[in-house]
């Protein structure tokens, strides 16, 4: 018990030591993304489908992002393009200045499939970002609860990530991504595979969690009042080819919770959403039956 | 930041709350089953303990009953067995000459009692462990690269396509002309037996390395070598174990055909000598011999090769 208390307050300790490291980077301006006239072609000659089409996009330092659209709209490519999966055909990805040629640790990475390593204990695979950048096992290691500690999941360190649920499978999938201290995290559709209750929790939690660290975030969903729930700012993308049809601020005061799903600003950004995807949807439904 | 985890303090508060019923709400407690299954102690569930890992009553329950019935199976087959020969059965399969368990029986015991029988086992164990470590290290090296590169899969894998069928009887010339000694040539031969299964195997296993932790590990990252040996390797390793297994079976298969060209000892010898003398009840010996071997040592790799994936065992 006393053990326990202790252990408590070293992790209180170390993760105000994370959340100031993480307010750090946020104030020296880093996370600044900028998508210049980027296209994604994939496959050549008849074959060819155009994924992304001249897509300009700048997030700004801290800010969270939401780009939001049916599915297949090549929104997972522009997050992947800005990861480093995928490289643009034409125009050019940057992050603070530095164009983007492959994936890095800079630009954390959420999937939305479960994608821990099953052999490695939750701790090792929080820890694993660090210990590659070159910690020391132990530095790794104490990195690794500090995380844990902010996504609530310290008591499972020592588990096997088959021994935990969804939703805290892509908890540790957070703190795996923020344990490389990124500039921007890319989340792409990570609650997309949990219930509907457990989504409304990992939001509030992210959006927790993001207000204390401040990094700079993008987010991909279909959802649409996932984007108006988490987002600064929405952007909407339409399908084939994929481009951005819209995009707003979301001015509803943090901290949010489920409660601001009442408000008028929220209610009135749905709208604006469904509206903007549902004549999309109309325009594409139209084009295939001429 | 809310610093203190709400599961934390839920487990804290149960443990203080309800002293009675903290076994369950304490994950810190789980080996609470097994302290059950010490104090109701059976003599069957004490057998199951030494033998595997501690395990749950339920689960020894299921164990003692698959081998009591495993046990039972063996023992009508040899009572067959003992039937056939004693009414020399001859409708198409004929048992005339074939000698009876208690015939095998007593010529086991005869030779277990003698110290050259066991110099047999040794020299043939020793054989099989060379061969198959070599096997083990080459067949796993083949089978990543062979896995994760398409040249390496293009210049490697004909060879072994073609390699593969010729059955271990069939390599003894060769493997008297390639090699210096005959103890050497007989090595390559269990060897072979080991090594195509391993490769495979390991190849398979490489080849099925989920793309999403590639990408996952990139992104954390990590660089081919650190891939490869974070992620390859571990995704590989249900499968290299399988070949490993397996391996070791095709091992012993292999080590009568190997052991023809030994003029003295391995119990591979020992059962072709018995052919060629026309002892029957020692040609079953070694047949029985070689069987029970091969099945330890596929047990023993078994469970050396269980610590590595623990990971596996203890989903939900």
């Amino acid at each position: 018990m006393i053990a326990n208390i202790i252990n408590l307050s070293r992790d209180k300790d170390a993760s105000a030591a994370a959340v100031q490291a993480g307010k750090n980077l946020s104030s020296e301006g880093k996370g600044h993304v900028t998508i210049e006239d980027v296209s994604v072609v994939f496959g050549a000659g008849a074959d060819a489908h155009t994924a992304v089409e001249s897509t300009q996009l700048e997030v700004h330092p801290g800010e969270f992002l939401c780009i939001l659209g049916p599915s297949g709209c090549g929104k997972s490519t522009l997050l992947n393009s800005v990861a480093g999966f995928v490289q643009p055909s034409s125009g050019t990805v940057a992050v603070d200045g530095v164009p983007v040629t492959g994936p890095g640790p800079e630009r954390g990475m959420v999937f939305q499939q479960y994608s821990l390593m099953p052999w490695k204990t939750v701790r090792d695979n929080v820890a694993f970002g660090p210990l590659l950048a070159g910690q020391s096992k132990s530095e790794a290691q104490s990195i690794a609860y500090t995380f844990l500690n902010m996504v609530g999941l310290t008591r499972f360190a020592k588990h096997y990530p088959a021994e935990l649920s969804g939703g805290m499978q892509q908890r540790v999938g957070i703190a795996r991504a923020l344990a490389n201290y990124p500039s921007v995290l890319l989340m792409d559709e990570p609650f997309g595979a949990l219930d509907a209750q457990t989504r409304l929790m990992m939001q509030e939690n992210l959006l927790r969690i993001w207000e204390d660290f401040g990094t700079t975030v993008m987010f991909v969903t279909h959802d649409v009042d996932e984007a108006v729930f988490l987002a600064d700012r929405v952007v909407i993308m339409s399908a084939a080819p994929g481009r951005i049809i819209d995009d707003f601020r979301v001015d509803i005061p943090r901290p949010r919770t489920t409660d601001i799903t009442t408000d008028d600003t929220y209610i009135q950004l749905k709208r604006r959403c469904m509206d903007r995807i549902r004549s999309e949807s109309l325009r594409a439904f139209e084009q295939q039956n001429h | 930041m809310n610093a203190s985890p709400p599961d934390t303090q839920a487990a804290a508060g149960a443990a203080q709350a309800a002293p009675e019923g903290a076994a369950e709400a304490m994950p810190e407690t789980v080996n609470t089953p097994e302290t059950e299954a010490e104090k109701a102690v059976t003599p069957r569930e004490a057998i199951a303990v030494l033998l595997g890992a501690a395990m749950k009553p339920k689960a020894v329950k299921a164990f003692a009953k698959s081998w009591s019935i495993r046990l039972t199976a063996l023992a009508v087959g040899v009572l067959i067995w003992q039937w056939a020969t004693a009414i020399n059965f001859n409708y198409f399969i004929n048992f005339e000459n074939i000698p009876s368990p208690v015939k095998v029986w007593t010529a086991f015991v005869a030779h277990v009692q003698s110290t050259e029988f066991y110099i047999h086992i040794a020299v043939s164990m020793q054989r099989i462990f060379i061969g198959y470590m070599s096997a083990v290290g080459l067949g796993i090296l083949l089978g990543l690269v062979i896995g994760r590169s398409r040249l390496a899969r293009d210049v490697i894998s004909p060879y072994i396509e073609i390699l593969r069928p010729i059955p271990a009887v069939a390599w003894i010339p060769l493997a008297i002309l390639m090699w210096p000694t005959e103890e050497s040539s007989i090595i390559y031969i269990t060897f072979l037996g080991a090594l195509f299964p391993i490769i495979l195997n390991t190849a398979h296993g490489a080849e099925l390395t989920p793309d999403v932790l590639i990408r996952a590990a990139k992104s954390l990252g990590a660089n081919r070598r650190e891939i490869f040996w974070h992620v390859v390797i571990p995704a590989a390793l249900p499968s290299i174990t399988a070949g490993l297994a397996i391996g070791m079976g095709v091992s012993w298969f292999s080590l009568l055909a190997g052991e023809i060209i030994s003029g003295q000892y391995g119990i591979g010898y020992f059962t072709w000598n018995a052919y060629s003398l026309i002892n029957y009840p020692d040609i079953v010996v070694g047949m029985l011999m070689i069987g029970g071997l091969g099945t330890l040592s596929t047990y023993a790799v078994r469970l050396a090769t269980r610590p590595l994936l623990s990971w596996q065992r203890r989903s939900r």
